[in-house]
């Protein structure tokens, strides 16, 4: 299945070894929030949705940077893909995350899909479906902090924090202070049981 | 291996828990996001095998099936081969073979369900069986609860009426046990069942006593179409002992809520001013029934092997 959900380390937390760390993974935020204004023209009509739970931290975060630099105020929510997964029939049922789409809706928006690491492409294939149910955006486009590669799908980003060259024994984890206490990219062996 | 959901009694504290998150998430999605359909379990069908009269159970098993995508077949016992003399077990072989994944069955005899779960593949989903159990019911009286009160541990139920007959208060004391809830049964002696000291709860003969300490009533129908013979003397004399009306009502703390699994006989066990006050959340369970039964099939067919519920027997 996809890296896309990154979860804290279980393994040795010292054969992880960290590609961004604390201020770095602000200031690649802040990057990605000025391209945001640049390629959207300012921010009108823009909806950010993060997939749980590390995309809706980070959708989060880039409304608040926009909101520094330029004062414009980006409604954000969250959006679950688990119910769209195209490999729920291989594992047990996961629990179900927040779905919270902003009162206005997604019907003629720009919206932004925000994940923490662009892996297969199969957490965005789903979450593109679970879009299709919600409303009819005027289009999508996909930020990542993290793209490590490998896709299984034609798939891109347009928001980029940082391009990882993986191989497909190592696991992208990305750690953020609300819900890991720190900022951080680790790079580390897969976890076994994934 | 878990695969069906029997008794509530085979929920855990987590495995109860998980299926009222995805409730609540369930009906954030459909309610809140108008997501109506969820393409979560296309190609999977469902068979509602009720060979016992239901309007709320079936309808709001099927609208969850359909609602994950699932296909549904309905089968009543009447007008079916039931009525020329086939029995449980070959009903629903031939129901299997005809490739059903989940089997929610409703029947008169206390057991079925445990007994069709020995030959059947499919999960084997309790929808109500004889006076012993109706697990979905009491999971989706569980999310009434928290949601208008905010939690479940700690509270004081009181549920009132024809225990003896009830497959609702026999689950809803399992489950209500399991989520750290203190249950109290209401009722006359001779409708308490034998071996009620046994269950983890308590009882009691006098309702007045035990309303002003409730944070949930919850009244029961008398079911006379279980009774051979009395056991009360006459309805007046229930009503006016163990009927809900709206003196009781007044006795009731400031945000004490009232329900009902229906179907409710209006002036009998609950006085028709306290079924549609502000209190009941009569309504309320019927459209929660649809989020919770969405959940426990999500949770049993959605995936590779269930997420809740019993062992294989």
């Amino acid at each position: 299945m996809s890296a896309a959900q990154a979860r804290p380390v279980t393994g040795d937390p010292a054969a992880a070894r960290p590609v961004l760390q604390g201020p770095e993974v602000g200031r690649v935020v802040d990057r990605m929030a000025h391209e945001l204004l640049e390629k959207t023209r300012g921010g009108a009509d823009v909806v950010l949705l993060g997939i749980p739970t590390r995309g809706t931290t980070l959708a989060r975060r880039l409304a608040a940077r926009v909101q520094a630099f330029e004062g414009v105020e980006i409604p954000t929510g969250s959006l679950d893909i688990t119910l769209y997964r195209d490999d729920l029939r291989l594992k047990s049922p996961r629990a179900l995350e927040e779905t919270d789409v902003p009162a206005d809706g997604i019907d003629g928006k720009l919206v932004i899909l925000v994940d923490d690491v662009l892996f297969s492409g199969r957490s965005v294939r789903a979450g593109l479906d679970a879009l299709a149910d919600l409303g009819r955006p005027r289009a999508v486009q996909l930020a990542v902090l993290v793209d490590r590669g490998h896709r299984e799908l034609p798939i891109r980003a347009d928001y980029v924090g940082k391009n990882i060259p993986t191989s497909l024994q190592e696991a992208v984890h990305v750690m953020l202070t609300e819900d890991d206490g720190r900022d951080a990219v680790l790079l580390g062996p897969a976890d076994v049981a994934r | 291996m878990k695969r069906h959901l029997l008794s509530a009694a085979d929920l855990t504290l987590e495995d109860a828990t998980l299926v009222l998150d995805t409730a609540t998430e369930l009906a954030q999605l459909t309610e809140r996001a108008t997501v109506k359909k969820l393409p979560t379990l296309r190609g999977r069908t469902v068979v509602n095998l009720f060979f016992e009269d239901s309007t709320r159970t079936r309808t709001s098993f099927e609208l969850a099936a359909k609602r994950l995508s699932a296909d549904v077949i309905n089968f009543s016992a009447k007008g079916s081969s039931v009525s020329k003399g086939e029995t449980l077990k070959d009903t629903a072989l031939t129901l299997e073979a005809m490739g059903s994944d989940a089997v929610v069955v409703r029947h008169s005899w206390s057991g079925a369900p445990v007994n069709l779960s020995r030959f059947i593949r499919g999960s084997v989903i309790n929808a109500g069986d004889g006076t012993h159990e109706h697990p979905t019911q009491a999971l989706l009286d569980a999310y009434t609860m928290r949601q208008r009160l905010g939690r479940i541990e700690g509270l004081k139920v009181t549920i009132v009426g024809d225990i003896l007959h009830s497959r609702v208060a026999r689950s809803n004391v399992l489950l209500l046990h399991t989520l750290g809830a203190d249950v109290t049964l209401v009722a006359p002696p001779t409708l308490l069942p034998v071996g009620v000291d046994q269950w983890p709860c308590q009882t009691s003969y006098d309702l007045d006593a035990v309303l002003p300490k409730s944070d949930v009533v919850m009244m029961l129908r008398v079911q006379r179409e279980r009774m051979g013979a009395a056991y009360f003397p006459s309805t007046r004399e229930y009503a006016r002992r163990y009927g809900l009306d709206v003196r009781r009502v007044q006795t009731l703390s400031d945000d004490a809520i009232v329900m009902h699994p229906g179907p409710m006989v209006r002036g009998m066990e609950i006085a028709p001013e306290v079924a549609d006050g502000v209190r009941s959340t009569i309504v309320e369970q019927v459209a929660n029934g649809v989020s919770v039964r969405m959940a426990v099939l999500y949770l049993l067919l959605g995936g590779a092997e269930p997420a809740i519920g019993s062992d294989d027997q």
